[in-house]
């Protein structure tokens, strides 16, 4: 008999950019004990779990998140409690050092690197053109094993939609790759902290895998 | 292995209820909006788009209740349009659960709310819409003017010179509708979806008229689009997702199966 699994709370990060009921709501689905939406640094502190999510564009998102001190509430949970970490999209993208949206943006440093655009006129495999914002579902290599890939097929399809991408400086971050005309980091791994550029909570069964597979990682072990 | 195209069934919304008109006259019910965005999500629908057609018309709190819902219970991407005319229009819809915005009409009486919108909220969930009708050809070209009001109200504006401009402004991606098409189940207007698609960087996706899989087949393969909409031929059952997935797999079309 397995031990009665603790109900994990988790707490959004919110710095006010956009829709975070969609993530709530997938960590609710997949069986989250209690998902708080707060930018409150007591609460993220009384969570067992913590999301970085985002969207929208890039020098907005870094301006809120230091006027609310959201990196002040990143470094609580990443380095001081050392809780399991999970960033998304613009989420992951702040992480990094800096951006090269909206006419260059220094970010959070927390993972050495940058943050890229696609540039218009690539091409595909087949010569095909390739849209930017890359929106839509792709594959994503697993290019390292990891707890969060748990019951998740190789090359499983996620929904991406993004007009940047990331490029860690330590290539051995990388946790999956994605393909778009370059090689992007489609998620990166750093101890208690999972970053992807996807969108697992939009990303139907593949995804809410991921983010069950996040309520269940012990980074500890 | 790439990039997925997409297909999207499209609820169109009359107060609450989701209903396909042809041509917008015939107007046949066919359900709850959130029961049958539920059913799109477990067949595999790649993304969901609800169409608000009584927006202009009546209030918006059903359409936010009912956006909420569907937020809540379905894990793929939401698009919502009809009767978006601001920066709160878009917020609202946005914080109700949508992933992306559709802007039609409003576009045109301020295309500099597009440009706001995605600095805003960024260029990935705004979408723009355009409703195109073929009118008299120039110089023996083909040509494609915009109209509003469901179809009836010419605008002078050049379909794909307007998508170019779109695109320049921050949207993120073109839902481009024939008028000539919608509802008729004959294909669709391939050669302004070839013209839209030529002529911007951004995705594209074909919508109006789909009434069989080989018209989906043709706005990917014929029209260059991205993605592919479509509403009566999974609405009343003639053909399920995963069917129509099968169908252009076949073709050498890369879907997410």
């Amino acid at each position: 008999m397995a031990l009665e699994e603790k109900a994990q709370r988790v707490a959004v990060i919110d710095y006010g950019m956009g829709n975070l009921h969609s993530v709530a709501s997938a960590l609710a689905h997949v069986g989250a004990g209690e998902v708080q939406v707060t930018c409150d640094l007591d609460a993220i502190r009384a969570a067992d779990r913590v999301v970085f999510p985002g969207v929208g564009a890039i020098r907005d998102c870094m301006a809120e998140i230091r006027r609310l001190k959201c990196d002040e509430l990143l470094a609580a949970a990443l380095t001081e409690q050392r809780k399991p970490v999970l960033a998304i999209c613009v989420g992951m993208q702040a992480l990094m050092s800096r951006s090269e949206e909206n006419g260059g943006v220094d970010c959070l440093d927390i993972i050495p690197g940058q943050v890229r655009h696609f540039g218009s006129a690539q091409t595909g495999a087949g010569g095909e053109r390739l849209k930017v914002p890359h929106m839509g579902w792709n594959e994503v290599k697993q290019s390292a094993g990891h707890p969060l890939w748990a019951g998740i097929a190789d090359n499983s399809r996620f929904y991406f939609v993004h007009s940047y991408y990331v490029h860690a400086d330590n290539r051995d971050l990388q946790a999956g790759a994605l393909h778009y005309g370059v090689e992007a980091d489609a998620a990166l791994a750093i101890d208690n902290l999972f970053a992807v550029q996807f969108h697992p909570e939009k990303s139907h069964t593949a995804g809410l895998q991921l983010l069950r597979n996040f309520l269940e990682w012990n980074p500890a072990c | 292995m790439g990039l997925a195209k997409r297909i999207i069934p499209c609820l169109d919304v009359d107060n609450g209820r989701v209903v396909k008109g042809v041509n917008f006259v015939g107007i046949r019910d066919a359900g709850d909006p959130v029961e049958i965005a539920r059913r799109y999500n477990e067949q595999g629908a790649d993304e969901i788009t609800f169409l608000d057609i009584t927006a202009s018309h009546e209030g918006r709190d059903t359409t936010v209740h009912t956006v909420e819902q569907i937020a809540e219970q379905v894990f793929i991407p939401l698009t919502v349009g009809g009767g978006i005319r601001s920066v709160d229009d878009i917020r609202t819809m946005l914080n109700a659960g949508a992933d992306k915005v559709s802007i039609n009409t409003a576009a045109i009486v301020d295309p500099e709310l597009v440009r706001r919108a995605s600095e805003r909220f960024g260029a990935q969930c705004i979408v723009v819409a355009i409703d195109a009708k073929r009118v008299a050809d120039v110089d023996g070209a083909p040509r494609w003017e915009i109209f509003t009001h469901g179809g009836r109200k010419p605008t002078g504006i050049d379909a794909v010179a307007w998508a170019v401009k779109m695109a320049q402004l921050g949207a993120g991606e073109i839902l481009l509708t024939s008028m000539d098409r919608d509802g008729t189940k004959n294909g669709f207007e391939l050669g302004v979806t070839r013209a839209i698609t030529d002529a911007v960087d951004i995705p594209v996706i074909a919508s109006g008229g789909v009434g069989n899989l080989d018209h989906l087949v043709e706005g990917i393969t014929q029209g260059g689009a991205d993605a592919v909409l479509a509403a009566s031929i999974f609405h009343f059952g003639e053909y399920t997702v995963p069917q129509a997935k099968a169908y252009m797999a076949e073709r050498g079309i890369e879907v997410r199966r």
